[in-house]
C-alpha cells in the first residue's frame, strides 16, 4: 500500500484508488448523512459549549471523523463497543441518546456515565458501549477480555497513537491466536497530539497486525471503502481496518491550526451535486442542525 | 489440607460450578503453579495467555467485565509492575465510574529469596495504593477461602498478595495473645513464619509477647484484641515482606498509632535493590532479625523509661 505519507498524499491529491466499489442505495446515503451531519452538528454545538465555558473539562471532538462510526454502524449491528477518547460519534452512531452525552460533557448526573466520565469515559451498557479508563490503548486488550469471555462480537476502536502500546500489539497476537469475533479499527489521523506517526515509527499498523494473522486492510475515509472493507472484514475476523482521517481540530478543545488536509464532508456532498440526491441531502442536513441545536438549547445548564 | 490444595480446590470449583474462568502464564507447566492450579489441561475455563504480561493482565479484567468470575495468576508478584496497570485503572475503578463491578480475583504469588531484583519480595503496597479494590494476604488454607468466599459473594476486585511459603502450610497460623505483653508483632504474610519462629526465642528470653497476622490489608481488619496489645506493649513492631517506604506496614503503623497513642514500629526489606547471590539477596525479615530489633527497642525504651 506504500508508505503512510504516500497514503496520505494520495487521499490529498485525489489520486488514491478506491479498493472497494460499494454501490449504496439512495436510502442507505441518506441514512449515513443523516448520522454523518448529526455527529458534525453535534460537535459543533459541543465547541460552541467549550467556548461558552459551558464545558469545562478536557473535551475531545471527533470533527473530520464523525463519519466513520455513521459507516461502520451501517454495517455492524450487536457489537460490544470499546472506545477510547474521540468517540462522541461513536456513542451517537450506535443509537446513544443525545441528551444524555450531551448532560455527561456538562457534568451532570443524568449524563451517560453519570457526569463521571466526561468526554473521554462515554459509557452507556444500553447501547453495549464500555467506559475508557483514560489509559490510552487499554481498550483494546480489554475489549479481548470481553470477546474472549462473552464469545460475542466486539469492536474496538483506537487512534495510530494507541495503537503503538505494547500491549495493543500483545492484544492483536492474542486475538489472533484464539480466533476472536473482534474487530479492530484504528483512526489514523496521522498524529500524537501534533507528532506525526512518520516521526514516531518506521512501520505500519496493518503489516504488523497481518503478521500475527489478524486480517487487515488500510483504506481511505470515504463511507464506501470503510463499509467496504467492514462488510469483508466482519466475516473474517479477527481483523483490523486502518482509517485515514484528516483530524478537524485540535488534539482536544475547539481550536484549528488551519484547514484540515481533506475535507470529506464537502468532498461527498459535492460528488452529489447535479444529482437528485442533491436537495434531499441538504434538506437532512438543515433538518439535523437544527435537532442538534435544539437538543443544546434545551440543556439544564 | 495444605494452603496450595485449597486453592486448587476451590480454583476447580469455580471453574465447574460458578462457569468461571482461571487466566495466566505456563499454568499448565510442570508444578502447576506450586500445586494452586487444578489439573485441567483441556478444560476452557483454564486460558493460558501469551507471555505479554500488561495485555494479559487486561485481557483479565475484560474478561471479569462480562460478568463471569475471574482468577487472574501472576506467578511472580514483582511483575504487577506490568499487570497493574488495567487491574488498578480499570477494575478498581468501574464500579465508581460506571456502576459496573469487575470482579477479577488476582493472586499474585511472592517468592521469598533467590529470584533477584525484580520478582523479589512482595508489592501489596503498590495495589493498595488504589481506590476500588480489596487487598488481602491471606497464609492459611482456611484464610484463603475465607477470601474466596467473600469475593464470590461481592462484586469487588481483590488483591491476594500470596507467598509460595503459605502453599505447603497445612495447619491455620492463629495469633499469640500473652497476658502482660511486653512486645507486640503484628505480621503480614510470609512475614508471619517469621514472627511465630521468633517467639520461641522470647520463650528463652522470658519476655512476654504477643504476635498477630493481618490478612484484611484494604479495607485494614484489626481486632481489638491487637489494638488492646500494642496499648499495653512498651514496643510494637509491624513485619512485612516489602519495603517499609510507602508500605502497607507503614500504613498499619500509622493507623495503630491513631487508635492507640503508642509508638509503633515498621520491619521490612533493606531499602536496596535485591540481588541473586546469598550476599545480595533481600528478604522477608528473619526471626533473629525481628528478634534482634525488638530486644534493642525494648532497650531504648528501657534507658528511657529509667
Amino acid at each position: 500500500m506504500g508508505s503512510n505519507r504516500d497514503i496520505r498524499e494520495k487521499i490529498q491529491n485525489g489520486s488514491y484508488q478506491n479498493q472497494y466499489h460499494e454501490e449504496l442505495s439512495d436510502r442507505e446515503i441518506t441514512s449515513i448523512w443523516r448520522k454523518w451531519v448529526f455527529n458534525q452538528a453535534f460537535e459543533s454545538q459541543v465547541a460552541k459549549a467549550i467556548q461558552d465555558k459551558r464545558i469545562y473539562v478536557p473535551s475531545y471532538l471527533s470533527m473530520g471523523s464523525e463519519h466513520v462510526p455513521a459507516s461502520l454502524f451501517h454495517v455492524l449491528k450487536g457489537y460490544h463497543l470499546f472506545a477510547q477518547h474521540r468517540a462522541h460519534s461513536y456513542y451517537l452512531s450506535l443509537g446513544g441518546s443525545p441528551d444524555r452525552l450531551r448532560d455527561e460533557l456538562l457534568g451532570l448526573e443524568t449524563g451517560c456515565a453519570r457526569g463521571r466520565g466526561g468526554s473521554a469515559s462515554i459509557h452507556d451498557p444500553a447501547i453495549r458501549m464500555w467506559g475508557h479508563s483514560g489509559l490510552m490503548g487499554d481498550q483494546v486488550p480489554i475489549a479481548v477480555g470481553m470477546c474472549l469471555a462473552s464469545g460475542e462480537k466486539t469492536i474496538t476502536v483506537m487512534g495510530d497513537a494507541s495503537g503503538e502500546e505494547d500491549y495493543v500489539l500483545a492484544a492483536f497476537g492474542f486475538a489472533a491466536t484464539k480466533k476472536l469475533p473482534i474487530l479492530f479499527v484504528c483512526e489514523d489521523n496521522d498524529f500524537s497530539i501534533l507528532t506525526k506517526v512518520e516521526t514516531r515509527r518506521s512501520w505500519s499498523i496493518t503489516d504488523v497486525a497481518e503478521s500475527f494473522g489478524v486480517a487487515s486492510r488500510e483504506v481511505d475515509d470515504s463511507p464506501g471503502e470503510i463499509i467496504g472493507a467492514t462488510k469483508e472484514l466482519s466475516v473474517r475476523l479477527p481483523a483490523l481496518i486502518n482509517i485515514n482521517i484528516a483530524r478537524g481540530g485540535w488534539h482536544a478543545g475547539y481550536g484549528t491550526d488551519g484547514p484540515p488536509e481533506w475535507n470529506r464532508m464537502e468532498r461527498f456532498k459535492s460528488s452529489y451535486l447535479g444529482t437528485q440526491l442533491e436537495s434531499e441531502l441538504s434538506e437532512i442536513e438543515e433538518e439535523e442542525r437544527d435537532r442538534a441545536s435544539n437538543i443544546w438549547n434545551s440543556a439544564a445548564v | 489440607m495444605k494452603t496450595a490444595e485449597v486453592i486448587s480446590t476451590l480454583t476447580e470449583e469455580l471453574i465447574r460450578n460458578h462457569k468461571g474462568l482461571v487466566l495466566g502464564q505456563c499454568l499448565t507447566a510442570v508444578g502447576w503453579v506450586g500445586g494452586t492450579v487444578p489439573k485441567l489441561p483441556e478444560d476452557p475455563g483454564l486460558i493460558e495467555l501469551s507471555m505479554a504480561d500488561v495485555a494479559g493482565g487486561s485481557i483479565a479484567v475484560g474478561a471479569a467485565l462480562s460478568g463471569r468470575r475471574v482468577i487472574y495468576i501472576v506467578r511472580y508478584q514483582g511483575f504487577m509492575w506490568y499487570n497493574a496497570a488495567s487491574v488498578v485503572n480499570y477494575a478498581a475503578k468501574s464500579k465508581d465510574m460506571w456502576g459496573i463491578p469487575c470482579p477479577i480475583l488476582v493472586r499474585g504469588i511472592a517468592m521469598d529469596g533467590s529470584i533477584g531484583p525484580v520478582a523479589s519480595g512482595v508489592s501489596h503496597a503498590m495495589i493498595a495504593r488504589m481506590p476500588g479494590i480489596v487487598v488481602t494476604a491471606p497464609m492459611s488454607g482456611s484464610e484463603w477461602e475465607q477470601v474466596y468466599n467473600w469475593w464470590l459473594n461481592h462484586d469487588d476486585p481483590v488483591y491476594i498478595s500470596e507467598s509460595r511459603r503459605s502453599f505447603e502450610l497445612d495447619e491455620g497460623m492463629g495469633n499469640t495473645i500473652s497476658d502482660n505483653p511486653v512486645a507486640t508483632l503484628i505480621a503480614v504474610g510470609a512475614a508471619r513464619i517469621s514472627a511465630e519462629e521468633t517467639l520461641a526465642l522470647f520463650k528463652t528470653d522470658s519476655i512476654n509477647v504477643s504476635n498477630f497476622g493481618v490478612v484484611w490489608l484494604k479495607p485494614l481488619a484489626l481486632s481489638s484484641e491487637l489494638i488492646e496489645s500494642v496499648r499495653q506493649s512498651k514496643v510494637s513492631v509491624v513485619v512485612d515482606s516489602d519495603y517499609e517506604s510507602c508500605s502497607m506496614a507503614t500504613t498499619i503503623a500509622h493507623k495503630l498509632q491513631q487508635l492507640t497513642g503508642r509508638r509503633v514500629d515498621v520491619l521490612g526489606l533493606e531499602e536496596r535493590s535485591a540481588g541473586f547471590s546469598r550476599e545480595s539477596d533481600n528478604t522477608t525479615p528473619s526471626s533473629s532479625t525481628i528478634h534482634n530489633y525488638v530486644l534493642k527497642r525494648l532497650e531504648t525504651e528501657n534507658m528511657v523509661n529509667k
